[in-house]
């Protein structure tokens, strides 16, 4: 007879999902973003990408250890941060800035307040605005390496991002604005961190993180949404002004990759409408009325603070509650 | 009623979450044997939710199939027959296969099966003999929770219940008593619609199945259609097939489009669900008499040699059971009681089989069975997947804080148990074991 049965709460029968497979099509989802940055800045994307992934992973696993928790590192989730990390930065980001930034993400931003599920805000978008703050020169927007410069050479070239030179055209009037051809801005042939400026390669891995159920199209909708309405309309209905910022900058990779991270976003569908139009909003604002040509990153960390509040909001009726009835009846 | 053409209806409401679950039914195909008449067997005095029986026989008595064994003045309670003939041998506390303890009476066969004088069919005009003779018969809920059905009949006139739903969605994997029930028994089926309907005054009754079982679709279809002329009362739904559909709310929601809100029963919107195997076993016992001395359960999983449907002598032991199912092939990690999705995992198998048992499940250590357990992530998965709109990756937290406050603000007190929550968790939380717990620090609280 068996002698070691288990005995544990039901239900006996578990899905195949885990969490490693969900990071695991996580980091598949950035792959074209990374081979994008790579073919555009060559291997020294493919270098600081290897140092911000290696570092976060060593720093997860030290800092588990040191905290005598559970090792973490296969769950890949800091791997992913790693990875997402990289995409922030320009390409000739000194390495050992990049260690740097991998290590605040894990273990100030991440570890420090109890590990994956609990940290309130995104690690990665919070070490980029860290690095931003303390290093500005080797992280400042304007210095974006261009495209297709050799990245190894100290003084690479540089030139001003699309999103610098839109400032200039306020009110929707490109004439003032020396900007690269649409086609060059959807493939990537622009100023920009290494990750953001395909937005080709980042739209086919939020199509895949969709159809794979790992993101709910929600807030990457919402938030892309919202900056376009509002650009639109502070372009004088320019298409051309709104399209140009939807392509520029870190949003598409803030949108996709980095506001729909599960534990600094709402987990309510109506949270979610919330989150992505309020990212869209402080977006909008910074890049329209700030000196800040870019907002997606303070946006995110905006409204990552604001979570909690907007789930309480949020809260969804349990089933056939009294509430539930009226709201039903009162629309009816 | 006007009358409408006898199609087959879909589903009034729609209810949300739920999960794909793989459907194992392995064993549909497999009529019900019946299983040699055991030896002994065990009757536990508390085999149904409500007041445990008291033993109404001692050791040394001779008693014979039919008779009562163990019975009860409390109304929520169902009393126990004895199974087979024989000799009483033992009336006291035995330890149950999920562990609790309980009174039971002990029979050893005399191999005759001698039918007591008590069984003859009970003379039924109106609700209340209707109530009592279901009362008598032992019937509790076959499907699986085993709440004595008697008292789901016995609902207040005042409550305007117009429709009597039957599940026959078996949405658990595995499982194929009820199925099988469709197919063999449909006359039983039959006679126990009309007469519950006749006595009861439903205005509809609706047999519920899920769309993935064409062949008990046929026999249901038939059975709806016999009263086309005569009111078209009884109609047959469809249901996608998904979990937890054949849980009472949802049933409930899909045939009616009627939310039963929290702490309230299917009465208290005019319904009554019942299983369809309790439905045919009414229709039978107000023909023949016989009370639940036996019922159907499917044994399978991954550890069993011969998957089989059987008829098994309520009060066999589980070993007999797996014996003549030709014993494993590998060495069980897990033996549960139901399906998987909903049942209760076995400590031991040398105990009895009681009432409300649909199936005897046992598994190998696979990695469907457990998960690797990881802190929360926040993916919202268990949120989405809740059919009662209850937030469990919160509710846990709350649970292990024990957060009272935020506790009776969720509305745990809704959750079914269902165990859709921890399905889909990909970082193996065992949610429901905390949706028991908050449950329990919500009651302690009074
Ligand atoms: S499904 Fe599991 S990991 Fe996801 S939010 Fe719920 S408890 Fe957390
Ligand atoms: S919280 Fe309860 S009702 Fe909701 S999915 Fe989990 S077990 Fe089912």
């Amino acid at each position: 007879m068996a002698k070691k049965l288990t005995v544990s709460a039901s239900p006996h029968a578990r899905s195949n999902e885990t969490t490693t497979g969900i990071m695991l099509d996580v980091l598949i989802a950035l792959l074209p973003a990374v081979v994008m940055s790579v073919v555009y800045f060559g291997t020294r994307a493919l270098v600081l990408t290897v140092v911000t992934t290696a570092t976060a992973v060593l720093a997860e696993f030290i800092s588990r250890k040191v905290m005598k928790r559970d090792n973490t590192i296969g769950d890949l989730s800091a791997a992913v941060t790693g990875v997402i990390l990289a995409m922030n930065f320009p390409a000739d980001l000194p390495l050992w800035i990049a260690a740097i930034g991998s290590i605040v993400a894990i273990v100030v931003v991440k570890q420090m307040f109890g590990g994956i599920g609990q940290n309130f805000v995104n690690p990665a978008i919070t070490a980029r605005i860290i690095l931003m703050v303390s290093f500005p020169t080797a992280m400042a927007l304007s210095e974006w390496v261009l495209p297709f410069e050799n990245t190894w050479s100290a003084d690479a070239l540089t030139s001003a991002t699309p999103m610098a030179e839109l400032a200039k055209a306020a009110g929707g009037d490109l004439s003032a604005a020396n900007l690269p051809s649409m086609m060059d801005m959807l493939l990537g042939k622009h100023g920009g961190s290494m990750g953001e400026v395909c937005s080709l390669a980042l739209i086919i891995g939020g199509l895949y993180l969709i159809i794979r159920k790992v993101i709910s199209p929600v807030i990457p909708l919402t938030f892309i949404g919202t900056v376009a309405v509002f650009t639109l309309i502070a372009g004088g209905g320019n298409v051309e002004y709104m399209v140009y910022q939807l392509l520029g900058g870190g949003l598409m990779l803030g949108a996709i990759f980095m506001a729909t991270d599960y534990t600094t976003s709402p987990i309510n569908f109506k949270g979610k409408i919330i989150f992505g139009i309020g990212c869209g909003l402080i977006t909008s604002v910074i890049r329209i009325f700030g000196s800040l040509p870019e907002g997606v990153s303070f946006s995110i960390i905006l409204m990552n603070i604001l979570v909690p509040q907007i789930e309480k909001f949020t809260v969804a009726k349990p089933f056939g509650s009294v509430k539930e009835k009226k709201e039903k009846e009162a629309k009816a | 009623m006007s009358k409408i053409v006898n199609g087959v209806l879909t589903a009034v409401g729609k209810g949300r979450g739920g999960v794909k679950v793989k459907h194992n039914k392995n064993t549909a195909e497999m009529a019900v044997e019946r299983m040699p008449i055991p030896a002994k067997v065990v009757l536990p005095m508390q085999q149904h939710i409500g007041a445990p029986c008291v033993p109404t026989v001692k050791v040394g008595d001779i008693v014979s199939v039919g008779q009562v064994i163990g019975d009860t003045d409390k109304f929520v309670s169902a009393p126990i027959h004895a199974t087979i003939s024989g000799k009483v041998t033992a009336v006291g506390d035995i330890k149950l296969a999920h562990g609790m303890m309980s009174k039971a009476v002990t029979i050893e066969s005399d191999g005759e099966m001698r039918l007591s004088e008590d069984i003859k069919p009970p003379v039924v005009t109106n609700k209340a003999e209707l109530c009592a003779a279901v009362r008598a018969s032992g019937l509790v809920g076959l499907g699986g929770a085993g709440f004595p059905t008697h008292v789901k009949l016995n609902f207040p006139d005042d409550k305007n219940v117009d429709t009597l739903i039957i599940n026959a969605a078996e949405c658990e994997p595995y499982i194929t008593v009820d199925y099988r029930c469709c197919v063999e028994d449909p006359q039983d089926i039959l006679e126990g619609v009309y007469s519950l309907q006749k006595y009861l005054g439903f205005k509809q009754v609706i047999i519920a199945i899920e769309d993935n079982k064409p062949e008990a679709f046929k026999i249901l279809k038939e059975i709806a259609d016999k009263d086309n002329d005569s009111g078209d009362v009884v109609k047959l739904m469809t249901l996608k097939s998904k979990y937890p559909q054949g849980a009472e709310k949802m049933m409930v929601l899909s045939a009616t489009g009627r939310k039963v809100p929290p702490g309230k029963l299917p009465a208290d919107v005019g319904c009554v669900v019942m299983n369809v195997a309790s439905v045919a076993f009414v229709g039978r016992y107000l023909k023949t008499g016989k009370p639940l001395i036996s019922r159907s359960i499917t044994v399978d999983g991954t550890a069993i040699k011969e998957p089989k449907n059987i008829r098994v002598p309520i009060g066999t032991n589980l070993q007999d059971i797996i014996d003549y199912c030709g014993g494993f092939k590998s060495e069980p990690r897990k033996i549960i009681f139901g399906g998987p999705m909903m049942g209760v995992a076995l400590c031991s198998l040398d105990a009895p089989l009681c009432k409300q048992n649909n199936a005897l499940l046992s598994f190998e250590d696979s990695k469907n069975i457990t998960k690797k357990e990881r802190d929360c992530i926040r993916c919202g998965k268990c949120v989405s997947v809740c059919p009662m709109s209850l937030m469990p990756t919160n509710i846990e937290k709350f649970a292990k804080i024990k957060d009272v406050d935020s506790l009776k603000k969720s509305g745990i007190m809704v959750c079914m148990e269902c165990g859709s929550c921890s399905f889909a968790c990909p970082s193996g939380r065992p949610l429901v074991q905390y949706m028991r717990l908050a449950k329990q620090i919500l009651r302690e609280e009074g």
